[in-house]
């Protein structure tokens, strides 16, 4: 194992036991609650990147798959009682599938075409549940929470715990996929399709395993929102807000390594917390909004580049 | 439950929603048809206006469609310098720039949204004329007047529209930039300032677009969401930057619309754009009248 490897699993360890402990010692559980969104955007925008970012493939479709996974958490719940485990398994399956669809349905797709498709099926998703009465059509559905297991006092806390292990898989899958052909090969179609494709890189099968990939971690990260909030409606599971922020964090954070997207939902995922609590919900979406403009505009490798370009500066110095 | 009366209202329907259509997509067709910018805030722009015209109407009492009038040329200055912006921070720094210039309209969507909900609030918003409300009858069918009235205007903006791409030297040069911006470049001409203008011409039939927007229906701050799939689906289907195709595209999603609502109910109006806008991408992405 390299050395670098050594450190990030490390680091995964260190950070699993903090969550842990958190989850043990401390009583209040409104940083579990507040945790868990922010820890959920972790999930979602180191998933996007894969896409989004390796690859160059705007997906404005978030939601969709965000959505699939609540709705799919729900469908177990309703018929089976599934436990949350299966949930979030059963999640990341349709999620990879939904991810072959739209990689499918998009072959000949590019830039913005691409994006506006993913916005469409995200549409035409919500509208078939809205429509679809066993799990709650427009109106919503409540579910009731099973009783939590032990080492866990709450299922918040719980939640977040499951949340934490899901940001490490992310995460390791988004870096492995970094460091490997995959990655060199995504970074080269995104570059130029047509050259990429000419030197041999098969560029049909890695933009189709990126989809599926993103779209599993994606429904994974939604699934155990309907066991968070207790409730799910087609309105707030497909939101749009979901692709927006996520689109945001990872734009801001800088899409050429796994670690940007992190950056960029820990600090956008706590400043919205923070705006959400003080002064309201809209106001929360303007300053991202604003933020990613703004980032787009002045900073394109965003906060990794502008830190790698002051970084060697220094060199220099 | 079915009946041929009730197929030729849905028809009827369709295509006074159809003429609607195409006058709040062909904007878009010039912008995104025409000068390839991905503009996906055009329905932000466009529910925007709607918006002007209701403060219009609301505070001084003058008529939608002469509101709409006098915002045009503010929306002309917001489109040239959205145009400006968008130019200098992405299209001239080459291929990488695409994906964060589509990122960029998203994003000035959602602060487009959010402003009109800080400032209106979420309700619904409507305006005032003496031809809303009224309902003309031939026969069974009950057309309202406000549908007849955004049916004619929306005509008139899209002949307008085409003669001016295909008769004036501006319009000519607009269409001559769209094929071939390096020719033209040669020939001594700015291209970038020719789709300045065009996108500003783009963004000033807005204004007029809006007032009809909220002349046919009450507006609402997220109603953009809808149009993105609606105004999206007209431009692709109709074949980029192609004005009558934009019509004909129009008048099939509003009948299309207007059957499935008159069949199934209103709960699937929303997806039948998108689901369209799907299977063209899907068949036939240059659209029915591709250039």
């Amino acid at each position: 194992m390299q050395r670098s490897s050594i450190a990030f699993w490390a680091g995964a360890i260190v950070f699993l036991a903090v969550v842990f402990a958190m989850t043990q010692l401390l009583q209040n559980e409104y940083p579990f609650f507040a945790g868990y969104v922010i820890l959920q955007f972790v999930v979602l925008s180191v998933a996007w990147t894969i896409l989004g970012g390796y690859a160059g493939y705007v997906n404005f479709g978030t939601n969709a798959f965000f959505g699939v996974g609540v709705y799919t958490a729900v469908l177990l719940v309703q018929a089976y009682k599934a436990p949350l485990g299966v949930q979030i398994g059963v999640a990341a399956v349709v999620g990879s599938l939904l991810g072959l669809g739209v990689g499918l349905l998009t072959l000949r797709m590019r830039g913005i075409f691409f994006s506006i498709a993913t916005i469409a099926l995200a549409i035409v998703i919500e509208t078939t549940v809205t429509n679809w009465r066993f799990v709650g059509g427009a109106a919503g559905i409540q579910l009731q929470r099973p009783p939590v297991t032990a080492p866990f006092d709450s299922y918040v806390k719980m939640l977040f715990f499951v949340q934490a292990l899901l940001v490490v898989l992310a995460v390791a899958i988004t870096r492995f996929i970094q460091n490997s052909r995959i990655g060199r090969g995504l970074q080269a179609l995104r570059d130029d399709e047509l050259a990429a494709e000419c030197t041999g890189v098969p560029t049909l099968r890695l933009k189709l395993l990126a989809c599926m990939i993103s779209g599993a971690l994606i429904s994974a990260g939604g699934a155990p929102a309907a066991m968070y909030v207790q409730y799910a409606n087609p309105d707030s599971a497909f939101n749009l807000n979901y692709s927006v922020s996520v689109l945001a964090m990872s734009l801001i954070g800088g899409t050429s390594h796994w670690i940007g997207p992190v950056l960029g939902a820990i600090l956008l995922g706590t400043t919205q917390q923070y705006l959400a609590v003080t002064i309201s919900s809209e106001v929360n979406v303007l300053v991202l909004g604003i933020m990613l403009v703004l980032f787009v505009v002045a900073a394109p490798k965003g906060i990794i580049g502008l830190v790698g370009k002051s970084l060697r500066s220094g060199d220099r110095a | 439950m079915f009946s041929i009366d009730l197929l030729l209202d849905a028809v009827v329907t369709g295509v006074l929603l159809g003429c609607f259509y195409a006058a709040v997509s062909i904007g878009l067709s010039i912008s995104f048809g025409l000068l390839d910018v991905p503009h996906v805030a055009h329905p932000a722009f466009l529910v925007l206006a709607s918006y002007g015209v209701y403060l219009l109407n609301d505070s001084y009492d003058i008529d939608p469609l002469l509101a709409g009038l006098l915002i045009s040329p503010l929306f002309f200055l917001l489109g040239l310098i959205t145009y400006r912006l968008y130019y200098e921070s992405f299209e001239r720094r080459g291929s990488d720039a695409a994906v964060r210039g589509i990122a960029f309209f998203f994003g000035v969507a959602f602060i487009i949204e959010v402003l009109i909900i800080l400032q209106f609030g979420v309700d619904q918003r409507s305006v005032t004329a003496s031809y809303i409300g009224k309902a003309w009858r031939i026969g069974d069918l009950r057309i309202p007047i406000r549908q007849l009235v955004a049916f004619a205007v929306a005509l008139g903006l899209t002949v307008v529209l085409s003669v001016y791409l295909s008769k004036t030297f501006m319009g000519r040069a607009i269409r001559a930039v769209a094929q071939d911006e390096e020719g033209l470049r040669l020939m001594g001409a700015n291209p970038v300032r020719i789709k300045q203008f065009a996108f500003g011409i783009a963004t000033a039939v807005l204004g007029i677009a809006g007032a009809l927007l909220i002349v046919v229906a009450p507006v609402e701050p997220t109603l953009d969401r809808v149009y993105i799939g609606r105004t999206f689906c007209v431009v692709v289907m109709a074949g980029l930057g192609s004005i009558s195709g934009t019509l004909i595209a129009s008048i099939i999603l509003g009948v299309a619309e207007s059957i499935v609502l008159t069949m199934f109910g209103a709960s699937w109006a929303p997806a039948i754009s998108f689901a369209l806008l799907l299977g063209v991408l899907a068949v036939r992405p240059q659209g029915l009248l591709g250039r």
